[in-house]
């Protein structure tokens, strides 16, 4: 049934289409993982799943030592703001703050502390520097669902009405910031 | 035993390995009996020598040696003694070498066990066997050698992940990567058919014990691997989609294509060109799967070490491997003699329909998984493919797969007529019908009861076939015992596994149904759901061995009477800074009443506690169907006529039963 004769031009064509299709998908992984290594391709920052949207309803309790904010806060800003979540417990969040400092100074960042004890989250902060303007604390991540986060750290940048312009699942470095976060939020500005 | 000896045994396998892979080939092509004959011997010294190897590292664990880098990042002192061994394969270097070792254990046992193969055939699968496990010694010594010192030492290590301590994941590698790696040796048939140019029928019954033992383990790996996501993770779930778990689906599906493929080979002859193409396809996606999860590319909730510099070795590898084959097969395939020709409706014909079936599924599931990555390199576009996707493109394609596997065991082969099948199958047709009208008033939703439905059709056509061929109920049961005597064990095997789908799914149908409430409660508040009152009585302090807990208790009333006591806790690992959730079930085989403790809140005078209640009905079938199954596949493989060597005494088995 499946193997009736046919002609063996036709035969070898068939046969020859495995390696074709294995062939086009090796060529395929070997570009991501080039892309990988020069970090121009980034295969976990799929999960975007508020982009482009108004940031979700929240208001969230204050984490020393600054002061919470809510959504409202965040809808009616004129500028763009980074949205950091971070946790003390976390190890790339540790990695990415010296930058997140470096940042501050060029873009207001909010941080919100998710799944932290208070006292956890300050010493973190004291030690590490701080970054942030205002912090917040998600002490039972229910914010973080609404906003599609699957683990920390995880950064938005909000846009001026509290549109989510932009995300990543994976620790701030420079070259985000020159390549990707600060173009757009200078595009934002006007 | 020292690190260095395990380095050294490493090294030699990796040498064995590469003199295992090019000096039979050579013998084989030219007939050399004494070339030939090094194959085995070989294939035995690599494999003592990579057990040897494996044995230092976990010496290495035991000990605490700690100038071990792979076990200083991944041990501590405080670890208790059965998660330092099984802790050595929880990570990405001893995970490698465990798989270079299965594999070498493979080649010894197509040496030892293999002895009534033809010689040069025998040669050729071990080659083959000995070149794939040569690739893997070498990126294991290369890119991520286990055996890696540290200086100075540290006085304790890292300790592991906290959720890999358990049980059920302890075991879940190394018998996962034995059906994976399984695999490898009906890939080194087809080879080596290849090579040769010939594929006969003796060839499908000296592949399908081993595409046999490697789909059994696959089998209980994944249904392992399920049921920690399961009771582990907390979420009251079993199958999220997750790449690393559609990397193990996809082999398993196609290997399941191939067990029943080359059982036409076997008998008729036909299907011979797609059989071999199965085999490397089935072995591919297993090397693939590895590559997936270890290089970074797919994103998953069981984060690896992710590394592209090893994902790059791995692809090359790959390249080797299934480029090598797959231009291998592109050349010699169109040169291999078509076999035996049947009509559409025939044990083949249905077959080759479950085989069709089969590889539209694996198909679907590929293509779930690559898409994400692919359209983010083509087009720059991040896209999610998640459940509902799956689940939308798997069950049409699982429901006539399982209608038709209730007919396939009682077809004739060759030509067959419909009418006499569906005869037999009158009272199994009636059950189904019944579970069709009760499922539809219980449940409401189209999926879950056409997939209750098909799963009772699978279980009662099984017991239809066993109980026709015994002639049970037709004659005294004394004749039908002798009957049951006489008739071949793969017989049972195949009734079993069928039997086995069924009740998985059967499971899945019911797990749809499940309830879950997530409430804050105080200490003796009470709350309802599925008909049961859960309580909350008492929250304590706990101290684990490298942990401290919080405990829990719940009492779960029905109608006022105690069903059980659930204990769900939560554990903090200081060393890691990470907390997991210990899920309490009580199950009575029927369902599953399953509790998690969530976070605390409030201040410690008055603290109210966040729990998650579920109620799963059916839920333990899913992982007892999988162990069933894998049990069918293994009665199956105990059958005398898989030996190779007595295949004459079961043909008059058969013409007893077919009369």
């Amino acid at each position: 049934m499946s193997e009736q004769p046919s002609s063996p031009t036709r035969r070898r064509l068939l046969m020859a289409a495995p390696l074709v299709v294995a062939g086009g998908v090796g060529v395929g992984f070997w570009r991501m993982l080039s892309g990988m290594t020069r970090g121009s391709f980034d295969p976990h920052d799929i999960h975007a799943p508020a982009l482009n949207r108004p940031v979700p309803d929240f208001t969230l309790p204050d984490q020393a030592p600054g002061t919470g904010f809510s959504a409202a806060d965040l809808r009616g800003l004129k500028a763009p703001v980074l949205v950091n979540y971070f946790a003390s417990w976390c190890i790339p969040c540790v990695a990415e703050m010296p930058v997140l400092n470096v940042l501050k100074d060029r873009l207001p960042i909010w941080g919100i502390a998710y799944k932290d004890k208070p006292e956890h989250a300050l010493g973190f902060v004291q030690r590490a520097g701080n970054p942030y303007a205002r912090i917040a604390a998600d002490h039972d991540g229910l914010a973080a669902i609404d906003w599609g986060v699957s683990g920390v750290p995880e950064t938005f940048l909000v846009g001026p009405g509290g549109i989510i312009r932009w995300h990543t699942a994976s620790p701030i470095t420079e070259a985000m910031i020159t390549n990707t976060i600060m173009p757009l939020a200078d595009s934002l500005k006007s | 035993m020292n690190p260095e000896l395990g380095n050294f045994a490493l090294a030699l396998a990796c040498c064995m390995a590469a003199g295992q892979a090019i000096l039979p080939l050579i013998g084989a092509s030219r007939r050399d009996a004494r070339l030939m004959a090094l194959a085995p011997a070989l294939a035995v010294g690599q494999m003592i020598a990579l057990i040897t190897s494996f044995a230092c590292l976990i010496h290495a664990a035991i000990t605490n040696d700690f100038s071990v880098q792979n076990v200083a990042a991944n041990s501590a002192v405080s670890k208790p003694l059965l998660y330092k061994i099984t802790g050595v394969w929880g990570n990405h270097e001893g995970s490698v070498l465990l798989w270079a070792m299965i594999l070498s254990i493979c080649g010894g046992a197509v040496a030892l066990f293999g002895r009534n193969l033809p010689s040069a055939l025998q040669a050729r699968v071990i080659a083959v066997l000995g070149g794939v496990a040569a690739g893997f010694e070498l990126f294991c010594l290369t890119t991520s050698n286990p055996f890696a010192r540290v200086w100075p030492a540290p006085m304790d290590g890292q300790g592991m992940n906290p959720l890999l301590q358990d049980p059920g994941l302890a075991f879940h590698p190394p018998i996962l990567y034995t059906g994976y790696v399984g695999f490898a040796v009906p890939f080194a048939f087809a080879i080596a058919a290849l090579i040769e140019g010939r594929v006969d029928a003796a060839w499908g019954r000296w592949v399908r014990p081993w595409a046999v033992a490697a789909w059994c383990f696959l089998t209980c790996g994944i249904a392992m691997g399920s049921w920690w996501s399961y009771y582990v993770l907390g979420w009251g779930g079993y199958w999220f989609w997750d790449p690393v778990e559609n990397a193990s689906l996809i082999p398993w599906l196609t290997g399941t294509a191939l067990v029943h493929s080359a059982i036409v080979v076997e008998k008729r002859e036909a299907l011979k060109i797609w059989t071999v193409l199965l085999a490397i396809g089935t072995f591919s996606f297993s090397l693939s799967g590895t590559f997936l999860v270890r290089s970074g590319i797919l994103n998953s909730v069981h984060a690896f070490a992710n590394d592209p510099a090893r994902g790059v070795f791995i692809l090359g590898l790959l390249a080797l491997v299934i480029g090598g084959s797959l231009l291998l097969f592109a050349i010699r395939a169109p040169q291999l003699t078509t076999g035996g020709l049947f009509a559409p409706v025939s044990r083949e014909g249905l077959l080759v329909l479950n085989n069709i079936l089969l590889c539209s599924i694996c198909a679907v599931v590929l293509t779930g998984t690559m898409y994400p990555p692919f359209m983010s390199l083509l087009f720059g576009k991040t896209i999610s493919v998640g459940k509902p996707f799956f689940d939308a493109t798997t069950i049409p394609l699982a429901i006539p797969l399982m209608v038709f596997m209730g007919f396939g065991p009682m077809m004739p082969w060759k030509r067959a007529q419909m009418w006499p099948v569906l005869r037999r199958l009158w009272w199994a047709a009636c059950v189904t019908a019944v579970a069709l009208v009760v499922a539809t008033f219980q449940m409401r939703e189209i999926l879950p009861v056409l997939a209750t439905a098909t799963a009772v059709w699978v279980i009662c056509s099984s017991v239809a076939d066993i109980a026709e061929r015994l002639r049970l109920f037709r004659q005294p049961l004394g004749q039908s015992w002798q009957r049951a005597r006489s008739l071949p064990r793969a017989v049972f095997g195949a009734a079993l596994a069928h039997a086995g789908v069924g009740i998985v799914v059967l499971g899945i149908a019911g797990m749809s149904q499940a309830a879950h409430r997530i409430v804050e409660v105080h200490v003796g508040q009470s709350e309802m759901l599925a008909g049961d009152s859960w309580t909350l009585t008492d929250v304590k302090p706990a101290e684990g061995p490298n942990y401290t807990a919080l405990v829990a208790t719940i009492e779960v009333r029905h109608n006022g009477k105690l069903v059980t006591t659930l204990h769900p806790s939560k554990r903090t690992f200081a060393s890691q800074h990470q907390t997991t959730t210990e899920v309490a079930i009580h199950t009575n085989l029927m369902a599953d009443i399953y509790g998690v403790l969530g976070d605390k809140h409030g201040d410690d005078a008055n603290p109210t506690y966040v729990l998650r209640l579920h109620y799963n009905p059916l839920a333990p079938w899913m992982w007892l169907g999988g162990l069933i199954m894998a049990f069918g596949g293994a009665l199956s493989l105990s059958d005398r006529r898989v030996r190779v060597g007595a295949p004459r005494r079961a043909k008059t088995v058969d013409v007893v039963v077919a009369q």
